[in-house]
């Protein structure tokens, strides 16, 4: 086979904004296969310097507003590892219900809104509002529900509010709570089975590309760990969130503004899919029935899956968020103030599982509790060397298909991965050099 | 008469005001009926040459977006900045405190000059901007309000009160009695004081009042057993680019 292929998809994701997919081969051999990171960098860990403890998470939650619950929780855990801070019972439900919702408002706007219209042949969702207007409507409904209860317990689901070190400003009501567990169960779980009807009729569309990697996620015996956890490697096992920098190993690549990372191998995985592998034993009932329902069986090593493993997360966070306000009305609700006074001034992690993947944050503080230095490892930096892997292996195995479709399933790859919703939908511009 | 086009764009920023957006579930499919979204580059493929009225979230931080900018303010009628980067810098500004060259070695050490950069700016440094939704993520009702005015004809109000102002119409109790230092008396209105409701301090996020006294605001909260410095870093927060060159020393 003497091919030549040369593919330049222009602006299409990051992390927060712009990447390239670049491909060229030669003579039927693959010079390269890479997405170019072009994002314009934000320099957060140069700011964090001489900031306050206090500000510390109101800061980080900027780096990423569709993940900025996520960034807030490894932001206070970080805070409160280094200055000795303990949190309440109460307040580790409320975060766990907090992450739920934000995964569940995440999952569901990335396989509706963005992957869905690839498997239904159209550029966008909007086309879909009139044919599809129940499907729609499902979906709006499954975010709104999710997102209230990021704006009851927190504020405000995009840059919560009440989540401070060493606890809440406001504790929701026992009304609100209430309120909240019953569109959970008359809303939630009926349109999350639903939803698992919707994906079945058009997984045929999931391209079938297998890959075994390293996949990386944190580990709880006791429970699917999103808000914490040790770091598990299906490679090599359990690792202490204290020594994370073995696991991210980060380095700098000419194509990329955002870091890339590996560990084992040349790359490995994190995301919902990464969990699912290392955690399915872990998962509620609901979950695990979505799971058969739609053809995931561990171990899955295909990354398009990771979306179906993002609904499987969906049902289970439902699932799991009732459970939890239960526990807490059980417990009953107490006023806690935040317990803000540390009890030393040192170096902390922070470690959580945000939607696509595992989240760090490191800080050191001085005795005036400001940052001396901060680290902050996102998810989708760690999962580029992994995308690049999976484009190197899966360019050679569609090569002989129209190049229309050869950049779709690209272009697919990278949106599996839900680098950011931003990332995922405006691969545009291709340009075909050299035809052959 | 025909639907106004309708465009989004991004710059340098966390994209939650586009996200709060998409989050309008319940007017989500309404507004459609009003507007012709013709780019919104999270959600939709497709482009178009011009626009009646185009959105910008994110500040200007890098070469490319100076020339990004130019392009789609020639091609809009109307350009209206959206949330803190786009309106004030907003927290991206906090790194042009720090000396730039310091700054690229902390984040990207020896592969400093590999990718360049600009002190971060509000768009309206780089092209005229008509109207700004304020806030940290943006205020959706603000946002939807600005739309509504402007698909009447109307001229959106800009508000230029006090946070105070709205925080005490929600009867909230001062934080300052609290125990609490906040910047509520200085800074913009128009979020209905969101963060004093949830007992949090107000950050300033929609940038402050345009007569703001600063130097009473440091006397509060110094005078609230808070040091100069960290009074002056709690004004920064959302303003650095405003207010860095105009605070007492």
């Amino acid at each position: 086979m003497s091919k030549n292929l040369d593919i330049n998809v222009h602006h299409l994701t990051r992390v927060e904004g712009h990447g390239n997919i670049v491909v060229n081969m030669r003579d039927g051999k693959l010079e390269r296969a890479e997405l170019h990171i072009v994002e314009a960098m934000r320099y957060f860990e140069a700011m964090m310097k001489g900031r306050s403890f206090h500000e510390a998470a109101i800061i980080t939650s900027r780096i990423c507003g569709i993940c900025s619950l996520g960034h807030q929780m490894s932001s206070l855990k970080a805070t409160e590892d280094a200055l000795g801070i303990e949190i309440s019972k109460q307040t580790l439900l409320l975060r766990k219900l907090l992450v739920h919702g934000a995964t569940i408002q995440s999952n569901i706007l990335h396989v509706y809104f963005l992957v869905a219209p690839d498997l239904l042949g159209a550029p966008s969702v909007f086309p879909l509002v009139p044919t599809h207007k129940d499907v729609i409507l499902r979906a709006l409904r499954m975010k709104r529900l999710a997102n209230d209860i990021g704006d009851i317990i927190s504020g405000r689901a995009v840059h919560p509010i009440t989540p401070v070190p060493g606890g809440f400003t406001r504790i929701p009501t026992v009304g609100e709570l209430k309120e909240i567990k019953r569109r959970l169960i008359e809303e939630g779980l009926p349109d999350v089975i639903e939803t698992v009807k919707t994906v079945k009729a058009i997984a045929d569309g999931i391209p079938n590309f297998v890959r075994e990697t390293e996949y990386i996620s944190l580990r709880n015996e006791n429970e699917y760990a999103l808000y914490d956890g040790d770091i598990y490697s299906s490679d090599t096992g359990v690792t202490d969130d204290h020594n994370y920098l073995e696991m991210t190993n980060e380095f700098v690549v000419p194509h990329s503004t955002s870091k890339h990372a590996k560990h084992n191998r040349t790359s490995y995985m994190v995301g919902a899919l990464a969990r699912w592998n290392n955690n399915y034993d872990l998962l509620t009932e609901i979950s695990r029935n979505a799971a058969e329902e739609l053809g995931l069986t561990p171990k899955c090593y295909n990354p398009y899956m990771n979306n179906v493993a993002q609904v499987v997360e969906c049902a289970h966070c439902i699932e799991d968020s009732i459970k939890i306000i239960d526990e807490l009305l059980a417990d009953g609700l107490k006023d806690e103030k935040p317990n803000q006074t540390p009890t030393k001034y040192g170096q902390g992690v922070g470690a959580t599982e945000v939607p696509r993947g595992i989240l760090y944050h490191e800080y050191e503080y001085d005795r005036q509790g400001n940052i001396i230095k901060a680290n902050c490892i996102i998810p989708t930096g760690q999962n580029l060397a992994n995308i690049d892997d999976d484009m190197k292996k899966l360019v050679p195995e569609i090569i002989n298909k129209p190049k229309k479709d050869i950049v779709k399933h690209l272009e697919m790859l990278v949106r599996a991965y839900d680098p950011c919703i931003s990332c995922s939908v405006h691969m545009l511009n291709v340009e075909f050099i050299n035809e052959d | 008469m025909s639907k106004p086009k309708v465009a989004f764009f991004d710059f340098t920023s966390c994209e939650g005001c586009q996200l709060n957006k998409l989050n309008l579930e319940d007017h989500l499919l309404d507004i459609l009926e009003h507007i012709d979204i013709v780019e919104f580059r999270e959600a939709m493929d497709d482009k178009a040459d011009e626009y009646d009225i185009s959105f910008i979230e994110g500040s200007i931080s890098t070469p490319s977006c100076i020339a990004r900018i130019h392009d789609i303010r020639r091609r809009s009628k109307i350009l209206i900045a959206l949330g803190a980067c786009a309106t004030q810098g907003g927290i991206n500004a906090m790194k042009n405190l720090h000396p730039i060259e310091e700054v690229r070695e902390t984040v990207y050490g020896d592969d400093k000059y590999l990718f360049p950069t600009l002190p971060a700016m509000p768009v309206s440094a780089i092209v005229k901007v008509d109207y700004e939704v304020n806030g940290c993520p943006m205020s959706t009702p603000e946002f939807l309000k600005v739309l509504k005015s402007l698909l009447a004809g109307q001229e959106p109000i800009k508000p230029d009160s006090a946070v105070c102002v709205e925080c005490k119409l929600r009867e909230n109790e001062c934080l300052y009695d609290r125990g609490m230092v906040c910047l509520g008396p200085i800074s913009k209105s128009g979020c209905g004081a969101i963060c004093p409701s949830f007992g949090q301090f107000c950050t300033g996020c929609r940038g402050l009042v345009s007569n703001a006294d600063k130097n009473a605001m440091i006397d509060i909260l110094t005078s609230h057993g808070i040091t100069l410095d960290e009074a002056k870093k709690r004004l920064l927060l959302f303003n650095s680019y405003d207010h860095s060159q105009s605070m007492p020393k």
